[in-house]
């Protein structure tokens, strides 16, 4: 999972003066054409910048994604739902490791990002500043943010850096399995008893708004971000893929007789643009500024493991350190 | 074959194997580095999917559905040993118990694939398989903490003494004891207990900890019986709260 609408740094005009015009010229064919940039390929610093920026929070997301649901492990009805909510956040987890590594190719180590996360310099998806308060939320995550990740991912893995798309081909893979895993879940609240139905339509209640959110804010209030599509950065608008997402997912949760909280909602068949009430933006910036429901508890928990597990990763750099060989 | 010897068997393993994967699926998202939130989440569902295989033989045998019988029943109705329930703690006390639970799990499958009851031993044979990577896991990690800085010497040390009489609960002999031995189902507790020391020893062996004097340590049992310490019950009532919620419903 990841959260869409990653926050970009403002970009000077400037920004550019200082790169050599031919080699910028060079880069720019080479994106043009197709081409995917490499770690030791010529780069203007502010690709870099951007780039870094955009897989660390994306890296960030994951790790902090897997928190929410990763609470319902311990509770999840049943062998079937337990081993397999299990296996899912361990993917996030390991999406996290891919991701940490692609972002490491550009010269930021993991310590540093991770020191940057629990800091709060840099940023993580809004969408998991919220609480999960029923098992139906945690299936909302699994199915709908997932859902909503699987648009954003397979969009950026068409994108310009190499290592950050062929990390993103592996996770789309293990994503396409989460979503079936979320909507198999919501199927059977959507038909068992009129309590586990109620169950869902108060999580959908609940986060419809976050997962409006979660695109990041309205094309007509969103930074400008025409270098960056250019550069293939960015390789949507969030408006784009809210719509992507709306199209895809609001007829499979009518299907299942759900309401979904916007008497707005409503597809234009002549234009295939879907209608809807916009959120209230001024509740995501609160939230990505640091004043979301979980925002401070998301940071302890992860500020937490961190301390307590520095011991362990001081053992890992000793000299005195007996070295296992590993048993292929 | 004595079928009530072979119950007892079989729940005390599964029960073992559903707590213990529990309990190290808490590290998920928790983990000191990365790798070892994604190790312990790994080695978690391999140990539930061991328990499910197991009480999946006992439902072959006629007891109750997988689910029901590990969501539905009560402490005092668990057989496992009292070292696999007990709180995570600090990492230094989830290693070191994973390293003496998972160097006696190993032992005990192995064991069992001799079993002369069919299908434990072919399920033994599949789940050999998988221990063998979490003990690999157990081992590198003791060895590389167990010789690294003063302070992860000092930990997993104190982590050992703490954890010891509990690893020596692990072997707690069930009233079958006899009875498991003689129709060939298991070679039995104490020859368990025997190889375990002697393989914990060639670890540690290499590393800077040190095993406590096993005379001078009062082993707890009690885990076998169902006489459980206070952690067992609020672990269980986490694990069934959705589960019981809702009786007879489909998740």
């Amino acid at each position: 999972m990841y959260g869409g609408g990653n926050t970009f740094e403002g970009i000077k005009t400037d920004s550019l003066a200082q790169e050599d015009p031919q080699k910028l010229a060079a880069f720019e064919a080479r994106i043009a054409r197709g081409e995917k940039i490499e770690p030791t390929d010529w780069m203007p610093q502010l690709y870099r910048k951007q780039l870094i920026r955009m897989i660390e929070q994306h890296a960030h997301s994951e790790i902090i994604g897997a928190l929410p649901e990763g609470t319902w492990i311990t509770r999840a009805p049943g062998f079937k739902r337990k081993m397999a909510l299990m296996a899912k956040v361990q993917d996030e987890v390991g999406h996290a490791q891919l991701l940490y590594s692609a972002a490491e190719t550009l010269g930021k180590s993991r310590e540093e990002m991770i020191n940057d996360l629990i800091s709060g310099r840099s940023k993580y998806s809004n969408v998991f500043n919220y609480p999960t308060f029923t098992w139906a939320d945690c299936c909302f995550i699994s199915w709908l943010v997932d859902a909503g990740a699987i648009v954003n991912q397979l969009a950026n893995a068409k994108g310009s850096y190499g290592p950050y798309c062929r990390a993103l081909d592996r996770i789309c893979a293990e994503e396409s399995f989460h979503l079936k895993y979320g909507h198999h879940c919501v199927i059977y609240l959507a038909s068992g008893t009129p309590h586990q139905r109620e169950m869902f339509q108060e999580a959908l209640n609940r986060w419809w708004t976050p997962m409006m959110h979660f695109f990041g804010p309205s094309d007509k209030i969103s930074a400008h971000t025409e270098i960056l599509m250019r550069w293939k950065v960015k390789m949507g608008t969030n408006d784009e893929m809210r719509n992507q997402f709306l199209d895809m997912y609001v007829p499979k949760i009518w299907e299942l007789g759900f309401t979904i909280p916007d008497p707005a909602l409503k597809k234009d068949p002549a234009t295939g643009k879907w209608a809807y009430t916009e959120p209230d933006w001024e509740e995501f910036k609160r939230v990505i500024n640091g004043d979301g429901p979980c925002n401070k508890e998301r940071l302890a928990v992860r500020r937490v493991a961190e301390e307590r597990g520095r011991w362990v990763r001081e053992a890992l750099k000793s000299p005195k350190m007996n070295y296992v060989t590993p048993l292929a | 074959m004595n079928e009530q010897a072979l119950k007892e068997f079989l729940y005390k393993m599964a029960d073992d194997t559903l707590i213990i994967g529990h309990r190290n699926s808490e590290w998920t998202g928790m983990g000191p580095i990365l790798e070892e939130d994604i190790a312990f989440s790994s080695m978690a569902q391999d140990q539930i999917g061991q328990s499910l295989a197991l009480f999946t033989l006992l439902h072959q045998l006629g007891e109750q559905e997988p689910d029901t019988v590990a969501f539905m029943r009560n402490a005092n109705q668990f057989h496992n040993c009292i070292l696999t329930e007990l709180p995570n703690q600090e990492y230094d006390f989830s290693i070191v118990r994973h390293f003496l639970y998972t160097t006696s799990a190993t032992l005990r499958w192995d064991m069992c694939t001799h079993s002369s009851y069919e299908p434990l031993a072919q399920l033994a044979k599949k789940v050999k398989g998988e221990l063998r990577y979490h003990s690999l896991h157990a081992r590198t990690w003791i060895q590389q903490l167990g010789s690294a800085t003063e302070e992860s010497i000092s930990r997993l040390q104190r982590s050992l003494e703490l954890a010891m009489p509990y690893a020596l609960g692990i072997f707690e002999e069930s009233p079958f004891e006899k009875e498991l031995v003689a129709q060939h189902i298991f070679e039995g507790e104490k020859r368990l207990m025997e190889k375990w020391l002697s393989a914990i020893e060639e670890v540690l062996g290499k590393t800077q900890l040190v095993i406590p004097d096993l005379k001078l340590i009062q082993p707890v049992l009690g885990g076998r019986k169902g006489q459980h310490s206070e952690h067992l019950q609020p672990l269980l009532d986490e694990m069934s709260e959705v589960f019981r919620t809702e009786p007879g419903a489909e998740w």
